[in-house]
């Protein structure tokens, strides 16, 4: 019988009274009995928060790849970053995780001020001058930069790199059937995304992804020359630790970057709810979706902040809105602003330095074993693809037994006949984020040779 | 009943009106905040790592604080911050509820929080298990037959539902191009349609604020792919006809699609499946009391009926001999999200409603049209409703009579709202109500709560006869007073690096 209700007994009967209805029941009685439901919910009974709890840590047990019991190296899009107390304790201050969306911006300042600073630090990120207020995660921001680049050209053709995150250019495809956009995924060759045989004609947005999700660095400039050719809107898809210390979307001539925001202060989370980055270019802020904070007056002079260019969004232009979104990831956005203000200039870029480090000291050890070969012979950052001697699930699922998360086995994350890598079940993903100390990189290595023998 | 209410933040220590310096303007170079592990890794230069092509010239400038000044700055944004935990919330049609804590715990527990999405399901078993748990429950609630649980908010889930209504029309090679929508409609609503590749078509509420259905069976064609209804609709009244408009519109082939938003009333009274809906979405940041965060993140899972099963998007949990497996339906649309959806927050609704249980699921529905209707009743005589009869889980109230004898308008009642502690009602929604003010108080405000909320506007509606001007001004107790939205829109300064206007 646990319920978090405030009425007494006798306060519902005087509230019925009141209202002139005989009992609760009766608050219903226009609606037509064929419809209603005979004999209640066919539901377990209630339970106590302590009899739940319970119930949660056997879930809990039930997850063996928790932390505490595996050390993770899996990345492709979701990685295990240092998220401290500080962060944890301020991004959980229940006036943000309580509040709704800043309707009222005279008593929102405390959202709306946080949202203008995440906007401000996700452009500098992008190199680009206007960022949203986020989407709910890096695949629906990839899909609102291609309806963007067809509100911008008219244009229905999409061509997107299969360096593009598996997931990502599936849940655009999923889209597309809506949209009616015809997404055109270009393929890799070596990890590195094929342009030559692309017809870039009439095409409405080029989509890269730097680096990709194979953690190739690509060389953006082609496909800049690509969307310039024809037209288009540059797409760039990008990991926002990596934009710590790679050269920036806005300066390989990006229209549009999109990003995953997870890395910053979300914990992995079993994939949600983590945050799409989204910015632009100037010429293109009309279009932009979902929500954008400014900065503004009160009628007093004081600096102020309020969601604005609102004539875009779907409760005032409904069925011409620039796109559907309402909700989005407000409080993960929060959590990025803080999570970046804890690490600063120079954490951010010792944060990106030392997974590149890590990745590349892992990388040298594994590579040089029996029964491994890199996938692409391309520069990578962070994260990097390994062609195994013995299927990739296997050998995860080996080295789980000596715990550790050993990456993600790619047939896992790319669908049948994708163009972005041959033979899928040989190859594993492994990242290495700044956590990882030198004693489990080289346990890695040890149980990865014992694994292939 | 006593007037001091739990529900009344007007006590608020809300210190000061200075605007708070941003992170930007506190920066003082050479300040740090950060620690990280020691690795032990060999440190090597980045242009020994990556071709220098490949690298910035210069570190992003993000910003550089101490800890203590973080911690400041953070927490004096939100005292500048209004919150349910904070004070009443009856934001219509946002079902700003509690939000217990506990819930809270449950997706702060390392055990779910520290999981990697792509961990092989051998591994993270016990997520599996909260999903078909989860999805079993909602389909319980629904009256469908299975669900998925990817979408990450309600705009989300209602494209993901449109989506299915076209794979489902295609599959059997029956091309339609429209979607009919009332009047009242959310405006998620209409642009999710265009989103979904159909057209919009309208159709008027009668004078009962229900959908009209004689105008909807003159709408209604073979070219029709379906309905997206509320009930109980944006006006808070359920549609009573709802039983005649699913018969009319599955004649022709469409489908009634269920906009979850105002689930919370009819919970364990009436279930979407048993009116006739082939497709339901629910906002688990509404009806299972998730926590809003400040707009996001929500989840908007949609359940179907058994003829809708085979498109659901995939992968989805599912049992499998003793355990869980991913399993992708056979003609599944695809993905809707970028891994399983916002799954901390699906962790968080089947914690909520384990503790409700069935039965307290259904109280909880009772108890917020208890409190709505108590609500209508207590203000009607300066707040008439729009339909003055029994409502569900809230009440669309018309601030008219304010506007027609002093000036004062619906959006000057709801800034002085603010003023007496409490946050105010959505206004002008929905478009087909004048000066509209809509109420949702919740089933977890106390009558002391709603009494003060009674008196509050008993106050502002004396100071329109005597001093409307101040209503104008109002509110001049917050942080700010009412913005200058024109001038944000004109002059864009969405960065503390744009330009600022002269």
């Amino acid at each position: 019988m646990a319920d978090y209700l405030p009425h007494t007994a006798e306060e519902v009967e005087a509230m019925l009274a009141f209202v002139g209805v005989e009992s609760l029941e009766g608050l219903y009685a226009h609606v037509p009995a064929a419809v209603r439901l005979a004999g209640g919910l066919d539901l377990p009974a209630g339970m106590t928060e302590p009899d739940v709890a319970a119930v949660v840590a056997g879930y809990g047990a039930a997850n063996a790849a928790r932390a505490g019991e595996l050390v993770c190296f899996a990345g492709a899009g979701a990685y295990d970053h240092e998220v401290p107390p500080v962060v944890r304790a301020l991004a959980g201050r229940s006036e943000f995780v309580t509040a709704y969306t800043p309707y009222q911006p005279e008593v929102a300042q405390g959202v709306l001020q946080a949202i203008f600073e995440y906007q401000t630090l996700v452009a500098r990120l992008s190199g680009l001058p206007i960022a949203n207020a986020s989407l709910y995660d890096g695949a629906t921001a990839l899909v609102e930069a291609l309806n963007m680049a067809h509100g911008a050209t008219g244009r229905s053709r999409m061509l997107v790199s299969s360096g593009v995150h598996p997931h990502w250019r599936a849940v655009a495809r999923t889209f597309a059937a809506g949209t009616g956009h015809e997404v055109v995924e270009v393929p890799l060759r070596d990890g590195v995304t094929d342009w030559s045989a692309v017809d870039a004609r009439g095409v409405a947005a080029v989509v890269v992804a730097y680096p990709n999700y194979l953690g190739v660095l690509e060389d953006p400039a082609a496909a800049r020359a690509l969307a310039a050719a024809a037209g288009g809107l540059l797409v760039v898809a990008g990991d926002p630790v990596a934009a710590g210390v790679l050269r920036s979307a806005g300066s390989w001539g990006a229209d549009v970057f999109v990003g995953e925001g997870q890395p910053f202060g979300t914990a992995l989370s079993f994939g949600g709810p983590y945050l799409g980055l989204f910015a632009c270019a100037e010429a293109q802020v009309r279009r932009l979706p979902g929500r954008i904070v400014g900065e503004t007056l009160d009628t007093e002079g004081r600096r102020a902040y309020v969601t604005t260019l609102r004539a875009r969004e779907q409760d005032i232009r409904r069925e011409k809105a620039t796109s559907n979104v309402c909700t989005n990831q407000t409080l993960m956005a929060v959590t990025a602003a803080v999570q970046l203000g804890w690490l600063g200039t120079a954490g951010l870029r010792e944060v990106a330095t030392r997974c590149a480090q890590g990745a590349h000291y892992l990388f040298d050890q594994l590579a040089a074993l029996d029964g491994i070969a890199p996938a692409s012979p391309a520069p990578f950052l962070r994260e990097f693809a390994l062609r195994l001697r013995r299927p990739a699930r296997e050998v995860v699922a080996r080295l789980a037994e000596e715990g550790i998360l050993a990456g993600v086995a790619l047939d896992a994350l790319v669908g049948p006949g994708d163009r972005s890598i041959e033979a899928p079940e040989e190859v594993l993903l492994v990242a290495v984020t700044e956590r990882r100390t030198r004693a489990e990189i080289d346990h890695y290595a040890a149980a990865m040779e014992g694994a292939l023998q | 009943m006593t007037a001091s209410p739990a529900g009344r933040a007007s006590s608020a220590p809300l210190m000061g009106r200075d605007a708070e310096p941003t992170l930007f303007e506190i920066s003082v170079p050479g300040r740090r905040a950060y620690q990280l592990r020691t690795t032990d890794v060999p440190t090597r230069p980045l242009s020994e790592l990556v071709p220098v092509a490949h690298l910035a010239e210069a570190p992003v400038p993000i910003a550089e604080v101490s800890e203590r000044d973080l911690v400041a700055h953070v927490t004096r944004l939100s005292h500048r911050q209004f919150s349910v935990d904070l004070g009443m919330y009856p934001l219509g049609s946002c079902t700003m509820k509690y939000n217990p804590k506990f819930c809270d715990a449950v997706a702060a527990d390392p055990a779910l929080a520290s999981v990697h999405p792509a961990a092989p399901a051998a591994l993270t078993q016990g997520w599996l298990e909260i999903l078909v748990e989860l999805e079993e429950r909602l389909c319980a609630i629904t009256g469908m037959a299975a669900a998925t649980l990817q979408p990450a908010a309600g705009a989300a889930g209602e494209l993901t539902g449109l989506l299915l209504m076209r794979a489902y029309h295609e599959s059997r090679g029956d091309a339609r191009r429209r979607v009919i929508i009332p009047d009242s409609a959310h405006g998620t609503n209409p642009a999710s349609v265009t989103l979904g590749g159909y057209e919009v078509t309208t159709v008027p509420s009668n004078d009962r604020g229900l959908v009209d259905l004689e105008a909807l069976r003159e709408v209604l064609a073979p070219d029709v792919a379906g309905i997206m209804l509320t009930n109980p609709n944006t006006l808070g009244l359920f549609e009573e006809e709802i039983e005649g408009i699913a018969a009319a519109v599955h004649e022709v082939g469409g489908l009634l699609y269920y906009d979850g938003a105002n689930l919370n009333a009819i919970l364990g009274v009436v279930r979407p499946g048993d009116m006739g809906f082939d497709i339901v979405h629910m906002n688990l940041h509404k009806t299972f009391a998730t926590p809003h965060g400040g707009g996001g993140p929500g989840a908007g899972p949609v359940a179907v009926a058994p003829h809708l099963v085979e498109f659901l998007p995939g992968p989805r949990a599912v049992r499998e001999g003793e355990g869980f497996a991913w399993s992708t339906p056979a003609r599944s649309i695809g993905r809707v999200h970028g891994w399983h959806g916002n799954a901390l927050v699906l962790a968080r609704a089947l914690a909520y409603i384990q503790v409700h249980g069935a039965e307290g699921l259904t109280r909880v529905a009772q108890h917020a049209v208890l409190n709505a209707n108590w609500l209508r009743r207590r203000l009607a005589a300066i707040l008439p409703a729009a339909h003055d009869r029994t409502c569900m889980h809230e009440c669309t109230l018309r601030a008219t009579p304010l506007k027609d004898a002093y000036g004062v308008r619906a959006l000057d009642v709801a800034k002085a709202l603010l003023e007496e502690g409490f946050h105010a009602p959505t206004v002008y929604f929905p478009l087909i109500v004048d000066e509209a003010l809509m109420f949702e108080p919740t089933e977890t405000e106390s009558p002391q709560t709603l009494e003060a909320l009674g008196q509050a506007i008993e106050r502002i509606a004396q100071r329109a006869a005597t001093d409307p001007e101040s209503l104008h001004r109002a509110p001049q107790t917050t942080p700010v007073a009412r913005v200058d939205e024109a001038r944000a829109a004109r002059h864009l300064v969405a960065t503390a690096d744009a330009p600022r206007p002269a």
